[in-house]
């Protein structure tokens, strides 16, 4: 699984974090995510499909 | 507040009523969650789904081409292996047979019926039919707003809401002249109470809007068929070459009156959204349960919708939890980014606990009787999302 984040379409609603937080951060000046992992394990692969899935943005891409 | 429904097996086909987040996030949840029967979608509108919250923001800029609000690719739509039924409304429910009748004469059955028709924009007496008028709530309201923006000079917003202060800082930043009217005192006095809501009045007026708030609207009035102003209770005109209408939304549930499934504000649901055996109801239209608040809730938020959507997948599948989510909004205007976590309630205490409020920079924290019920960030969305933890939701004391 790639995991791949668009920091133009992102909204800083922080819904990945808490969807896969050890995947995904976000920039402490101004809430943009943060990629932790380009290629998260496959224990994570639920998880990341959740965070593509609530984020309000459609900001998260996932190749698998 | 539990509704029985005994057929405890996956159904064998499900219908979504409503195209939009919503009910798209429904359908995807379902298959992320396995399920392999038959989806059918139906939505009122023509256009393939797509989100509202750039639609007063990005859409109305003219910063994004409207095909960039579109929800997922025709590529994505067609993995999902859904029916979408698009530009048919629905026009009646049976809840015994569970079936949906439609505008053009189709009759859908399935064995689970996902309501998710959103909201309505509340429209002022005399609005309909005069040119120059607007609401916002569908891709073609914006750019029918857009067109309007780029041929004038005045516009008055009516509704000091979320979505009537996002407006006018986009046409502000057009280079329009702009006027907020609202019985309220300051923006988004409702949703953030009187210190973040001061603040909004304060960041609209450096910005050059006018805010003429505090005074009821009364009525449009028209010069030739043509809005040509605002009318205040005072018996003040704002005059105006566009005007929008920024009210709130009612549910869309008019086609579900006879149904006999409960409305009052929403399509009202039990803790597990669901509205009748095999109903249930997901989005700005479902009032649920909320066992942790102790009292039915409706929220016109964004991201409930797609929490919402995943609840109400996982109990058509056979779960049986009930859905308590921590309220959640963010509004973007002018350059602010605020996200609220939690509840607000009228007379909460706040305190600033984190940044500063000369630094425009700050997270407050909401507190009623002691309890911690909400945390609001001002460009601060990592440090209020950390912070969402402390809230607690409750019932009030006495209930």
């Amino acid at each position: 699984m790639k995991v791949v984040v668009d920091e133009e379409k992102c909204v800083a609603a922080g819904q990945c974090v808490s969807a896969a937080m050890d995947v995904f951060d976000q920039r402490d000046e101004d809430g943009v995510v943060v990629l932790l992992t380009e290629s998260p394990p496959p224990e994570l692969a639920d998880a990341v499909r959740t965070a593509a899935a609530v984020c309000p943005a459609l900001a998260i891409r996932i190749e698998e | 507040m539990r509704i029985e429904d005994d057929n405890a097996a996956a159904p064998a086909r499900v219908l979504v009523v409503g195209a939009s987040a919503a009910g798209l996030s429904t359908v995807e949840a379902l298959r992320r969650k396995g399920y392999r029967g038959e989806i059918t979608v139906l939505g009122d509108e023509l256009h393939a789904p797509y989100d509202r919250p750039p639609l007063s923001k990005q859409v109305l800029s003219g910063a994004w081409e409207p095909a960039r609000a579109a929800l997922r690719t025709q590529e994505m739509l067609a993995a999902l292996e859904a029916e979408l039924v698009l530009g048919d409304p629905a026009v009646a429910l049976d809840p015994a047979t569970r079936t949906v009748h439609t505008g053009s004469g189709r009759e859908l059955r399935a064995d689970a019926i996902v309501i998710a028709t959103g909201v309505r924009p509340r429209t002022l007496p005399g609005q309909d039919g005069l040119a120059g008028v607007h609401v916002l709530r569908t891709l073609d309201d914006a750019l029918a707003l857009r067109t309007s923006l780029l041929g004038c000079a005045r516009l008055v917003v009516v509704g000091e809401g979320v979505l009537g202060a996002e407006i006018a800082a986009t046409a502000r930043t057009l280079g329009l002249a702009v006027t907020i009217a609202g019985p309220l005192p300051a923006p988004l006095a409702l949703q953030v109470g009187p210190l973040v809501s001061g603040l909004l009045a304060e960041l609209h007026r450096e910005r050059g809007v006018v805010l003429r708030l505090g005074a009821g609207v009364e009525g449009l009035t028209a010069e030739d068929g043509r809005v040509a102003g605002v009318r205040l209770g005072t018996g003040e005109v704002l005059p105006a070459d566009v005007v929008v209408v920024a009210i709130g939304a009612s549910p869309a549930t008019q086609w579900l009156e006879g149904s006999g499934l409960r409305l009052d504000n929403g399509v009202v649901c039990d803790s597990r959204c669901r509205a009748a055996p095999g109903i249930y109801a997901v989005g700005d239209v479902a009032r649920w349960h909320h066992e942790q608040l102790g009292r039915l809730i409706r929220l016109e938020n964004r991201t409930n919708v797609t929490e919402q959507a995943g609840a109400v997948a996982a109990v058509i599948l056979g779960a049986d939890q009930p859905y308590v989510p921590v309220p959640y909004f963010w509004t973007d205007q002018f350059d602010v980014k605020i996200q609220v976590h939690g509840l607000i309630p009228a007379g909460a205490e706040v305190d600033v606990v984190e940044g500063d409020l000369a630094a425009r920079r700050f997270v407050a924290r909401y507190r009623s009787d002691g309890v911690v019920t909400g945390v609001l960030g001002w460009n601060m969305p990592k440090q209020s999302r950390l912070r969402r933890a402390e809230i607690a939701l409750s019932a009030p004391a006495g209930h």
